[in-house]
């Protein structure tokens, strides 16, 4: 290990021998349905120390292509073509046994979801000695050694906190201590599988950070694999595009970013939304939609408040053993309005109480204190009938698009659900409402016959915007809408709702976490931070002059917000 | 809120205001490589692929289901049997009733392919007709338990609260009976003994087997009512019954229907264990459980006579097992072994 580390300090800019080399890589999964071509021709180079991200939406073959590098394909997958090459030995088809050896102190890797990651029954502490003691490192003092893994990775007081279980650790910390067991054996490259996608942005700022200072001091080479363009071109030297199993565009970070070449990266480069730095702006539609101009004629703007949320506080008790209970106050306090026909933000991060908001305005979860008026009407004490006349009104988007739809009803019978509980029309005038829905999300009208796990996440995320279009109400409350949309197709549905909004008129409370995403669709900003409003102004104000020290925080820590000027 | 025991640590960033991150740069040349397009045509985002057969998932459960050969031998089966349930006079046309003393534990003969019982009746016969009644308190029971249980089970995992705690008490005090203890006992009961018929059985078989169903249910319910499609459904207007059996019963149907296959291969068991115990259907009421119990006697002489209405039943039981398994391959992909 210490030969290997002096060789590799010797001449680090001289030695050109790739650390990783992938050529012509062909991976192949067997399904009931015949072979998948995951990944075709993919070419990879990694120097030693250097930085690689692969960007890529969901199913472009990213993750795959990674994973053969350590041989953790799935079971029915396999390479069908190609090299993997690893330090100048071929391991593309090794044994398992070469494999075992290589991985942990030639190879490290820091799987994605920290929460499902580590092993809820084994105390942290065991599970990073049971990485050293794979490879032999654990030595006669291995209490030691593991403490200090767990600080080079951040931990602050190691020796305590290893003794402790995954559940006592919060979400930044179980990724750190997930990097400490992927760095514990001083690996040579380092696999990172979207370490901090599961995170809040300002502690993926902080855990990113901490992970290029370890590796720049190890000499360790990382492949990062990232969804989010921004964060690739801030976090490495090379950026790799993957697109349907294959590499579109390969090249020095910046390049890619500011002068992207092949057409699929320069649709990615317009829409990342951390690099966007305006308001959508759409066309009011030439034709008015016949149904909805019977309706509503004009669309009055910035005329009157339609919501008007006064010191809305929410209380919950949470259990603490026999009998006994805690107050913990999600939302306290917090007083906002929304002006007819724009879009109002509430920016947080998780547990700041944003979607506890929500669900009080949605009338779902009632208020421990404060007042929501909609339409100058206050909805405390609605009856039954009141309640039913509301939610006409007000409509909810969630952010889960597999989990917001019924898997049993086809989309016809989705979005025509709302129709038939509040009566409207006859079977007939139904299905030509659903068409015409239809048309207004930009999808077919032969979608309707299908079932909705036949469509992507974004082809569901405008099934759910038709259903709540369907009884054309005045409100939408958008729940992280477009947090579990690949970057085009998150871009594509925050247009089409920006277009709905110009032509029917709606408002927009929209609950999310990614400040890039508020300037594209936002007309006002509410940031939130345990529970309270920190800062409330207009978007424009917000990013332009942030008064408080969260918003600047926040701001800061949007990747690759600052590389594109 | 649990989610989060402990706060972030939050590290003192000077770095927010005061560095501009301005990303890496090697040292090293970098090539700069462009795929030619031809290669990797460009597809327009998201769109919908309007050249596949749209499909439900039961449509995909059963295409995917119509393929295993699982499925196939044990549905066969049950085809089988239900048809010689239904329609006995089309595989013998030996009256099994007709037992003549003189063919006392013959052998196989013409006509009579599994031979005699000690009084002298035929053993394929009585095995054609004995379908009946088992399958009938298989079926039976089954639709019971699905029913009672399955109401119980999903009022109580989507009200929960005291109507769960009360609902799962009284399956408790069930569950904590052993079926063929508590059917012994009940059985013994005067207005249950006096009355023996396939309907005292499937009562019987029912009382004890309603709880498991509602533990299913009440689970699958509860995980489905969590779903955001029934808060956006209850959003729309749907009251919270409806919402019940529009959206969350649909989608909680997968893993009764499989446990629901599963148990009624066993209540055919149950019911012949307590035929051979002597306490299930009445002597007069031809099933294999009573002529299983009937042969037992003559097990050294004769174990033919035991050994032919112990494998209908055991084939029976199989296939009702096999097809549950398949089925619940074919509903639930991802809990498919290997």
């Amino acid at each position: 290990m210490t030969e290997q580390t002096k060789e590799r300090g010797l001449n680090p800019a001289d030695n050109q021998q790739p650390l990783l080399e992938i050529k012509n890589l062909a991976i192949t999964f067997d399904t009931p349905d015949g072979p998948v071509n995951a990944v075709r021709n993919a070419h990879l180079t990694v120097m030693p120390g250097e930085t690689v991200a692969i960007v890529g939406e969901s199913g472009s073959g990213k993750s795959t292509t990674a994973l053969s590098a350590i041989g953790l394909l799935p079971g029915n997958g396999r390479v069908s073509g190609g090299q993997i090459i690893f330090d100048g030995e071929d391991i593309t088809h090794a044994s398992e046994k070469r494999i075992i050896e290589l991985r942990g102190n030639s190879i490290g890797m820091v799987p994605q979801d920290p929460m499902s990651n580590l092993n809820p029954v084994w105390k942290i502490g065991f599970q990073v000695k049971e990485t050293l003691k794979a490879n032999g490192l654990a030595g006669n003092n291995s209490k030691e050694r593991v403490a200090q893994v767990l600080a080079d990775a951040g931990l602050p007081d190691a020796k305590r906190r290893a003794n402790q279980y995954p559940h006592e650790f919060s979400g930044g910390m179980r990724q750190r201590a997930l990097i400490a067991i992927g760095l514990a054996c001083s690996p040579r490259l380092l696999i990172a599988d979207e370490p901090t996608s599961a995170l809040d942005v300002t502690v993926q700022q902080q855990i990113l950070d901490h992970l290029d200072t370890m590796t720049t001091e190890l000499g360790t080479a990382v492949l990062l694999i990232t969804h989010d363009l921004g964060l690739a071109a801030e976090r490495a030297e090379k950026v790799v595009v993957m697109y349907k199993g294959q590499v579109v565009e390969s090249g020095p970070a910046l390049e890619i970013l500011r002068n992207p070449q092949h057409p699929y990266t320069q649709r990615l480069v317009a829409s990342a939304p951390s690099l966007a730095s305006k308001r959508l702006q759409s066309k009011p539609l030439e034709v008015a939609e016949d149904l909805n101009a019977v309706v509503k004629p004009e669309h009055p703007r910035n005329t009157d408040n339609v919501l008007e949320i006064k010191d809305l506080t929410k209380v919950f008790k949470i259990r603490k053993g026999l009998g006994r209970s805690e107050d913990f106050t999600a939302v306290d306090n917090v007083s906002f309005s929304v002006k007819r026909g724009t879009t109002t933000a509430i920016v947080g991060e998780s547990g700041s109480g944003k979607s506890t908001v929500a669900q009080m305005v949605l009338n779902l979860l009632k208020p421990t204190a404060g007042s929501i008026a909609f339409d100058g009407a206050q909805m405390n004490n609605l009856s039954e009938k009141e309640l039913f006349t509301f939610r006409r009104r007000v409509q909810p988007i969630f952010q889960d698009p597999y989990g917001s739809l019924d898997p049993m009803f086809s989309i016809y019978r989705t979005i025509e659900e709302p129709l038939r509980i509040h009566g409207i029309g006859d079977a007939k005038s139904r299905q030509a409402r659903v068409k015409e829905l239809l048309s207004q999300v930009s999808l077919p009208s032969a979608t309707m016959h299908r079932f909705p796990n036949e469509l992507s996440g974004g082809q569901r995320q405008r099934i759910a915007i038709a259903r709540a279009l369907a009884l054309q109400p005045e409100v939408i409350i958008c729940d992280e809408a477009v947090s579990a949309l690949d970057v085009l197709v998150q871009a594509q549905i925050l247009k089409l709702l920006n277009e709905l909004q110009e032509n029917l008129g709606l408002t927009y409370l929209f609950i999310t976490h990614d400040l890039a995403v508020v300037r594209e669709i936002a007309d006002d900003v509410c940031v939130m931070q345990n529970g309270r409003i920190v800062e409330q102004s207009t978007t424009d104000e917000v990013f332009n002059n942030p008064k408080s020290d969260y918003t600047r925080n926040l701001l800061a820590a949007i990747p690759g917000s600052t590389l594109l000027i | 809120m649990s989610e989060n025991p402990t706060p972030e640590i939050i590290e003192p960033s000077d770095g927010a205001r005061n560095t501009r991150r301005t990303g890496k740069v090697s040292s090293r040349t970098i090539e700069h490589y462009v795929a030619p397009l031809e290669e990797t045509p460009l597809l327009a985002v998201d769109f919908v692929d309007e050249t596949a057969e749209p499909q439900s998932m039961w449509s995909q459960a059963w295409r995917s289901l119509r393929k295993r050969p699982l499925f196939i031998i044990s549905a066969f089966l049950i085809l089988l049997v239900i048809v010689v349930a239904a329609f006995p006079q089309l595989f013998s046309h030996v009256d099994p009733t007709a037992c003549r003393l003189d063919d006392s534990s013959e052998t196989a003969r013409a006509g009579h392919p599994l031979g005699f019982t000690l009084q002298g009746c035929d053993v394929y016969s009585r095995i054609i007709y004995g379908a009946r009644a088992s399958f009938l308190v298989g079926l039976f029971t089954t639709i019971i338990v699905v029913v009672f249980g399955g109401v119980v089970g999903a009022l109580a995992g989507y009200y929960g609260g005291w109507l769960d705690a009360v609902l799962a008490r009284l399956g408790d005090i069930f569950f904590a009976l052993p079926l063929i203890l508590g059917a012994i006992i009940v059985m013994q009961l005067p207005a249950f003994r006096d009355n023996r018929s396939v309907w005292t059985v499937i009562i019987t078989l029912a009382a004890f087997g309603w709880p498991q169903m509602a533990r299913i249910t009440r689970g699958a319910v509860i995980e489905a009512r969590g779903a955001d499609f029934v808060t956006a459904s209850r959003a729309l207007g749907l009251s919270k019954f409806r919402a019940l059996v529009n959206h969350v019963i649909p989608n909680s149907l997968s893993p009764v229907i499989v446990i629901a296959t599963i148990s009624l291969g066993t209540y055919i068991v149950a019911e012949a264990t307590l035929s051979f115990l002597g306490i299930g259907l009445p002597p007069e009421i031809m099933s294999w459980g009573n002529d299983i119990s009937n042969a037992q006697t003559q097990l050294r002489n004769n174990p033919e006579t035991l050994m032919w209405p112990a494998l209908a039943l055991s084939i029976t039981v199989l296939s009702f097992i096999m097809l549950g398994d398949a089925v619940r391959d074919a509903l639930d992909p991802k809990a498919r072994k290997g």
